[in-house]
């Protein structure tokens, strides 16, 4: 699977060994939320993770607009709130220099593009005509210098995000947080803005929650899936992706994930979401221990393997039980050149014509067969 | 019942319409009425008498200064009541519409005895040789009392509609709470605050009851319009229905103001520097309706 994804930046600080220019922990009772996190200086971050799953309330908390019971966060060595027993420090949002890009670009409507984009730098004190200044040069740098004048009502979806972009840059934030960036943009608009974040935010931190795995892999260094207002995972882009250690990684990548007990030579099934219970899938270990396969055996773990590693059968004629899962076909859809089948919690790719060939149909009983060597074991 | 061309089906039954038709009728029929009654010949110089003007120019001025204070002390309250979050809100809301429903005397009665020489504040307001009952002062208390609540009513309603989201971004962006003020939240609302002061306005301009117990009746001092009227009625009833009309033309053009234009009070300016507006933009739909 590593072909398919692009390599990382290696240039790019990693915050978890690397300086840091963030760090943040917090703790909010109400949400069920408690999130530690850390980013290098010119470190991006994508947050994905399931609806309601905080990532929203992460970028309030960080940006000062949800205040957390506890918890300590710093930005380039100023302390954004320190909240705990006794302690109580607390900079308000216009002072932590943390901008927020929301999903709505949220110009002031009152106010042309250029006067919009001036705001930070007027907020801080800049002399009207130096702001103007200032704003007009960050309006040619996301190319919308010819919308210096306009209103917002007069700019289209994607125009706007990209004023708004300006404007987000123009206050200097220390810190950049993207809520969704391009989720409300058309098909058209959303890969101008997703080249455009690329360069901009190439040198400066950024934290950006989205439900693409596209902006992952093209703006991120890191990935942080949260669930349920926890850290489900959180390592490179493109480890997450090919090695993802929760459901929802699985999903984002497009991959299978079956979770399970270690056995010496591959998984036993723990069942859920649909996985038929103590099946064998037989693979190999990444990151073994000293002790090494047999030596896990035992732990929890779980296998992730790509469709494509998976073959349709309608009779188990295939000798061995291991790796053989009995299904019950429930979806079947087209997926690029291949016909994506689904059954019990699995997908699996086939061509069209094996598809018709073996008269696939929801409802069908058939015989999902992996192959061994495609499918990588973690212990968890 | 015949379908009008292009008129989409209303659903409305036909005795709701008839009601409907009586309840116009309820409050055309009086102005009717009373322009019916008007002596035409003898209009102009009994709305220019001396006593008239003196009524009118005062009514003008001190529901200007009422509508002033109005918006000084009633954007506060409302930002206050839409956004913060405090003990007893609820209570303080009920209590700032209570003029709404109040009789005027009673609020009138009220003042005097906040204000009056007897009053809560009397005493304090004697000891810095401040007289406010039966003073013009008076007239504008008396008017901002009853008029208030009109003003932060419709603001609140503009704050609750927008939410917060604009000011958060803009303290997002390093505007401390002073800028946001000013530079966001002020020009946002200020299509309610505009139709919020013309309601106002028009309130203290028809004040009666909370101005006559609070401020009397002299001549140039207290006696507003509607006091002139009450007093012409007994003596020259042409004259007061002369200077009714002059407040009810006054009522009808605040009221088209505040709501007769598609789009009413919103703003809708091109750029201010170097806009291009080919861009075509709907009436309502751009630029002004921005809450």
């Amino acid at each position: 699977m590593g072909r398919f994804f692009p390599a990382p930046d290696d240039a790019g600080c990693r915050g978890r060994d690397g300086p840091v220019s963030f760090s943040f922990q917090a703790a909010v009772a109400q949400r069920d939320f408690d999130v530690s996190l850390a980013l290098g200086p010119t470190e991006t971050v994508a947050v994905m993770g399931p609806n309601g799953a905080g990532k929203s309330t992460l970028l309030s908390t960080i940006a000062g607009l949800v205040r957390p019971d506890t918890g300590r966060a710093e930005l380039n060595g100023r302390t954004l709130f320190h909240l705990g027993s006794g302690i109580h420090q607390w900079t308000p949002p216009h002072r932590r220099g943390t901008a927020l890009l929301a999903q709505e670009p949220l110009l002031f409507p009152h106010l042309t593009a250029a006067d919009n984009v001036a705001f930070g730098p007027r907020s801080a004190g800049v002399p009207p005509r130096k702001a103007k200044e200032r704003a007009l040069q960050w309006l040619a740098e996301v190319e919308a210098e010819a919308l210096a004048g306009r209103r917002p009502a007069g700019l289209s979806g994607g125009q706007a995000q990209r004023v708004a972009v300006a404007r987000a840059l123009a206050a200097d934030p220390g810190l950049l947080l993207l809520d969704e960036p391009m989720a409300a943009l058309d098909i058209h608009s959303a890969p101008l803005l997703r080249r455009l974040l690329k360069r901009v935010l190439a040198d400066r931190p950024a934290i950006i929650v989205t439900h693409d795995v596209l902006d992952a892999l093209v703006l991120a260094d890191r990935v942080v899936v949260l669930e349920n207002g926890r850290i489900a995972e959180d390592g490179p882009t493109r480890q997450v992706l090919e090695r993802p250690r929760s459901p929802f990684a699985a999903g984002l990548a497009g991959l299978n994930f079956v979770t399970g007990t270690l056995t010496a030579s591959g998984i036993r099934t723990a069942g859920g979401q649909g996985i038929a219970p103590d099946l064998e899938i037989a693979g190999h270990l990444e990151e073994p221990g000293e002790a090494g396969q047999a030596g896990a055996a035992g732990l929890p773990g779980a296998a992730v393997f790509p469709p494509s590693a998976v073959s349709v059968f309608l009779t188990d004629a295939h000798g061995s039980p291991r790796n053989s899962f009995p299904v019950q076909v429930t979806e079947l859809e087209p997926h690029g050149d291949q016909i994506r089948v689904r059954g019990g919690g699995l997908a699996a790719d086939i061509t069209p014509a094996a598809s018709a060939e073996l008269g696939l149909a929801p409802g069908i009983r058939a015989h999902f067969v992996i192959k061994s060597a495609a499918v990588s074991i973690y212990a968890t | 019942m015949k379908l009008r061309a292009r008129q989409p089906y209303t659903g409305i039954p036909r005795w709701v319409s008839g009601l409907a038709v009586l309840s116009a009728l309820v409050v055309v029929l009086p102005l009717v009425a009373i322009v019916a009654r008007v002596n035409w010949a003898n209009f102009i110089p009994l709305v220019t008498s001396e006593s008239a003007l003196d009524a009118l120019g005062l009514s003008l001025r001190t529901s200007a200064a009422s509508t002033l204070l109005c918006i000084v002390l009633g954007v506060p309250l409302a930002l206050v009541l839409a956004r913060g979050s405090f003990p007893f809100q609820r209570l303080l809301r009920s209590l700032v519409l209570l003029p709404l429903v109040l009789p005027p005397v009673v609020g009138g009665l009220a003042l005097l005895y906040t204000f009056g020489r007897q009053g809560l504040l009397g005493g304090a307001l004697q000891v810095l040789g401040i007289q406010i009952a039966f003073s013009t002062t008076a007239v504008v208390l008396a008017q901002t009392f009853v008029a208030l609540p009109f003003l932060v009513v419709s603001l609140e309603g503009a704050l609750r509609i927008g939410g917060q989201k604009y000011e958060a971004v803009a303290a997002t962006l390093g505007a401390p709470p002073g800028v946001v003020f000013r530079r966001v939240t002020l020009p946002l609302i200020l299509p309610g605050l505009a139709s919020g002061a013309v309601l106002s306005f028009a309130r203290s301009l028809g004040e009666f009851g909370a101005t006559l117990t609070f401020a009397g009746s002299l001549q140039g001092v207290t006696r507003t319009l509607p006091l002139e009227i009450y007093l012409q009625r007994e003596t020259d009833p042409d004259a007061a229905v002369a200077l009714s009309l002059v407040l009810v033309a006054v009522a009808v053009a605040v009221v088209a103001l505040a709501y007769g234009r598609p789009g009413g009070l919103q703003r809708q300016g091109p750029a201010p520097w170097g806009g291009s507006s080919r861009r075509p933009t709907t009436p309502g739909a751009a630029g002004g309706t921005v809450r």
